[in-house]
């Protein structure tokens, strides 16, 4: 069925049948991390047991995208009170039909403890971890079916798109998102609105509306969660870009790893299709537009927007030189607008809300709100959508509920390979771009990881730079080569054979090739590098001077010969009877940390 | 040149028959879509041998060395041919502050293969990826589709046991 109109969309939007009439509506998590704990298993289990007690009608199951609290899946949120079920297995199932959906009692043992406080919390309202946090870009992900376009006409959807096709001219939606402070959260920071007028300002018979897709940061999972969750807001916003900028193709690129988010993506341009959303003539208001998904293959470099481009016509993804910007040249040469997926997903919602109600979240220059994907060392790990201007102790100990054994936080890495460290005198910072990049630190994607004390600066700033000097399309000389020398200067580092001028070197060898390279993966690519060196200096200066121990060790006064730790050494290099005291052989030891993890009495002392 | 590059009857005729369709079907321009038809061979023939890129330079009408430096380029793409297991390890962050890299050469140990290189008994081909996103259960290992989530370095060996057994079935 096509809908021709506005009215015509209100009035399907008025007959789908409304879940009022059932009395528990299940939200069962189908995110990646919750499928990877066998949550699909989950859901079919449920499914067939409601059936065949005869629930379904007072039941409702909806298999939905990322409830964000990633860490305690499998998850069912149990609505109206939204009791949420933590860590439901497979087995689970029979006693939550029995008990909560036929005798209308809880499962107390599924409920989520509050590790901090060592409460248990019923409501999912109630928890920390959702408490403060504020959907607009997630505004669907996680409450409704993503294969199902009713889910999302119910939530208004594709009310913004009749209503800017039927009443604005792209330059009024131009003005509009220009209004709203909109910036790309796929790390940049650009201003959406102005990215948006340069593309419409461009005379060409073809223009183009690109969406980056290829969410390259290690350890940040918003884009596939929002392609995922609601695939329709994704497809929405793009064709009001399309609009705003006068491109009839829209192109999703997107990165071949996440090919489960690739499935409900398709689904819902066809559903899009035939609903006449996408296609010609849309709402009748001779707007054409259709998308077409366009596959990455494994490179981080893609991410850059020239890169994409290239990547998109069949060719090796390397960058390209700007000006020309992709507005004026871009894909096929002609016209194009690159956004990233978390950036169009706040598209609908502004439209639908106006301007100033987006411009009224934030801070003076950065408005709206930001997903971050916590995790490393914390309690909570999950998506975190969280007005501009939090600070960071607020998302890592309130919502996050700090370190799982309350050990002390020594960094919070923000930016992925791109970003720097954040340390504790900067906690109290009001998180927007332009403080991150006063501090030395960039918003990137959103990623923010969490590391505590036991964490190597180094090594981690080494971990970086392999993936960046791995990365690196090999196109400009600084970057090609210059962070492959200073992976070589960080690994003589850390293999403890290394001098102090290494640490001057790694300085100047940084500097320049931010100042020199190509494109933004070069430019960026030392700070990870310099930014822990500005911090933890002596933890750079212990391995230049040599002074670094690297070995585990087990204290004598505190051992009482379980034994435990000699049997989980993978080297076996852990010799001692039981009862008698143990010692590490230094030479053979890895410094796994296993021995670490399993001593009841805090015996193996920690390099 | 050498010879064996240029000679694709050595290549499986029902594979190549079954790309023909494929690459028959694309509309619009083809050469554009030259990573498409990357992923679809390799689907089909598990990797990109040489041969076969040769064929598929044939096939859309353009050089085999683009072609060539697209499979190079990209990370996904394989000229080697893989065990029947291919071990990833996530290289994230949230998995590498939790200890991947150990896990990873825990690995590399107990299949006897080098990083990316299939294994002697044609079983494994263990390799390290970025980012998968499931940063929830860090430190990451799959193995074909089956993920295996805050994986114990200790726990590792039984995993490649199972494998190796051939009853990776068994929790």
């Amino acid at each position: 069925m096509r809908v021709e109109s506005l009215d015509a969309l209100k009035k399907w939007k008025s007959k789908i049948p409304s879940t009022d009439t059932k009395s528990i509506r299940i939200l069962a998590c189908a995110g990646t991390s919750c499928l990877s704990s066998d949550s699909d298993l989950l859901i079919e289990r449920l499914k067939e047991q409601i059936e065949k007690r005869g629930l379904d009608t007072k039941v409702e199951l909806v298999r939905t995208g990322c409830v964000r609290l990633c860490g305690q899946g499998p998850l069912l949120l149990m609505e109206p009170e939204e009791i949420a079920y933590v860590k439901v297995h497979l087995d689970d199932v029979d006693e939550i039909v029995e008990k909560h959906l036929e005798n209308g009692e809880t499962v107390e043992r599924l409920l989520y403890t509050d590790p901090k406080k060592n409460e248990i919390i019923k409501a999912a309202k109630d928890m920390d971890f959702y408490k403060k946090q504020k959907r607009i870009a997630l505004l669907n992900c996680g409450s409704i079916d993503p294969w199902n376009i009713e889910h999302y006409i119910q939530n208004d959807g594709y009310e913004a798109l009749a209503t800017v096709l039927l009443e604005k001219s792209p330059k009024d939606v131009v003005e509009i998102i220009k209004k709203s402070g909109l910036r790309g959260r796929g790390g940049g920071g650009f201003s959406t609105g102005m990215k948006w007028g340069f593309t419409l300002q461009e005379k060409s018979d073809e223009k183009y509306m690109i969406c980056n897709a290829d969410e390259g940061d290690p350890g940040a999972f918003m884009d596939r969660s929002i392609i995922e969750g609601d695939p329709h807001a994704l497809i929405e916003a793009m064709v009001i870009g399309g609009y705003a900028t006068g491109a009839k193709e829209g192109l999703i690129y997107i990165r071949a790893e996440y090919a489960t988010s690739i499935e409900p993506l398709r689904k819902a341009i066809e559903d899009a299709r035939k609903h006449g959303f996408l296609g010609k003539d849309i709402f009748g208001s001779g707007f054409d537009f259709d998308i077409e998904i366009k596959l990455g293959a494994g490179a981080f470099v893609c991410g850059e927007e020239t890169a994409l481009i290239h990547s998109m016509e069949g060719l090796r993804g390397e960058p390209s030189t700007k000006p020309p910007f992709p507005s004026q040249k871009g894909f096929r040469g002609k016209p194009s607008t690159v956004n990233n997926v978390e950036t169009l997903a706040n598209i609908p919602v502004i439209l639908r809300k106006g301007a100033e109600w987006f411009a009224s979240i934030g801070t003076e220059d950065s408005k709206g709100t930001k997903v971050f994907a916590l995790a490393g060392n914390v309690r909570n790990i999950g998506l975190v959508e969280v007005p501009m201007g939090t600070t960071f102790r607020e998302i890592v100990f309130e919502i996050g509920g700090g370190h799982p054994e309350d050990k002390d936080i020594k960094a919070i890495q923000i930016g992925g390979p791109s970003g720097g460290v954040i340390t504790e005198e900067f906690f109290d910072t009001p998180i927007d771009y332009d403080s991150l990049n006063s501090i030395g630190a960039m918003m990137g994607s959103g990623g923010m990881i969490v590391m505590d004390e036991d964490s190597d600066m180094v090594e981690i700033a080494k971990f970086y730079l392999d993936f960046t000097q791995d990365e690196s399309c090999g196109k400009c000389t600084p970057c090609r080569i210059g962070t492959k020398r200073m992976y070589e200067i960080l690994e003589r580092l850390t293999n403890m054979e290394g001098e102090p001028e290494d640490l001057e070197r790694l300085r100047t060898l940084g500097e320049n090739i931010q100042s020199s390279s190509l494109c933004g993966l070069g430019q960026s690519a030392p700070n990870p590098v310099l930014s822990t060196m500005e911090y933890f200096a002596e933890e750079y200066e212990a391995y230049a001077y040599r002074t670094k121990k690297t070995k585990y060790s087990i204290d004598a006064e505190k051992c009482i010969g379980c034994t435990k730790c000699k049997r989980v050494c993978p080297t076996d290099c852990i010799s001692g009877d039981v009862r008698q005291v143990h010692v590490i052989d230094e030479s053979e030891c890895i410094a796994c940390g296993a021995c670490y993890d399993v001593c009841p009495k805090d015996a193996i002392i920690k390099p | 040149m050498r010879k064996e590059i240029l000679d694709t009857t050595t290549l499986d005729q029902e594979g190549l028959k079954k790309l023909d369709a494929y690459i028959e079907g694309l509309r619009g321009n083809k050469e554009e879509q030259l990573i498409h038809v990357l992923h679809h061979a390799q689907q089909i023939f598990g990797y990109l041998p040489k041969n076969l890129q040769w064929y598929i330079a044939n096939q859309l009408n353009m050089p085999s060395a683009k072609v060539n430096g697209v499979v190079t380029f990209y990370s996904l793409f394989s000229e080697e041919p893989r065990g029947k297991y291919t071990v990833s390890v996530c290289m994230g962050t949230a998995c590498f502050v939790k200890g991947a890299e150990k896990v990873l050469d825990r690995i590399l140990e107990l299949t006897k293969s080098e990083k990316g290189k299939m294994s002697d008994d044609g079983l494994f081909t263990v390799q390290d990826v970025r980012c998968i996103g499931a940063c929830g259960l860090a430190p990451v290992v799959t193995i074909n589709e089956k993920v295996y989530g805050n994986v114990k370095i200790n726990e590792v060996d039984d995993i490649i046991r199972r494998y190796k057994r051939g009853d990776q079935h068994a929790s």
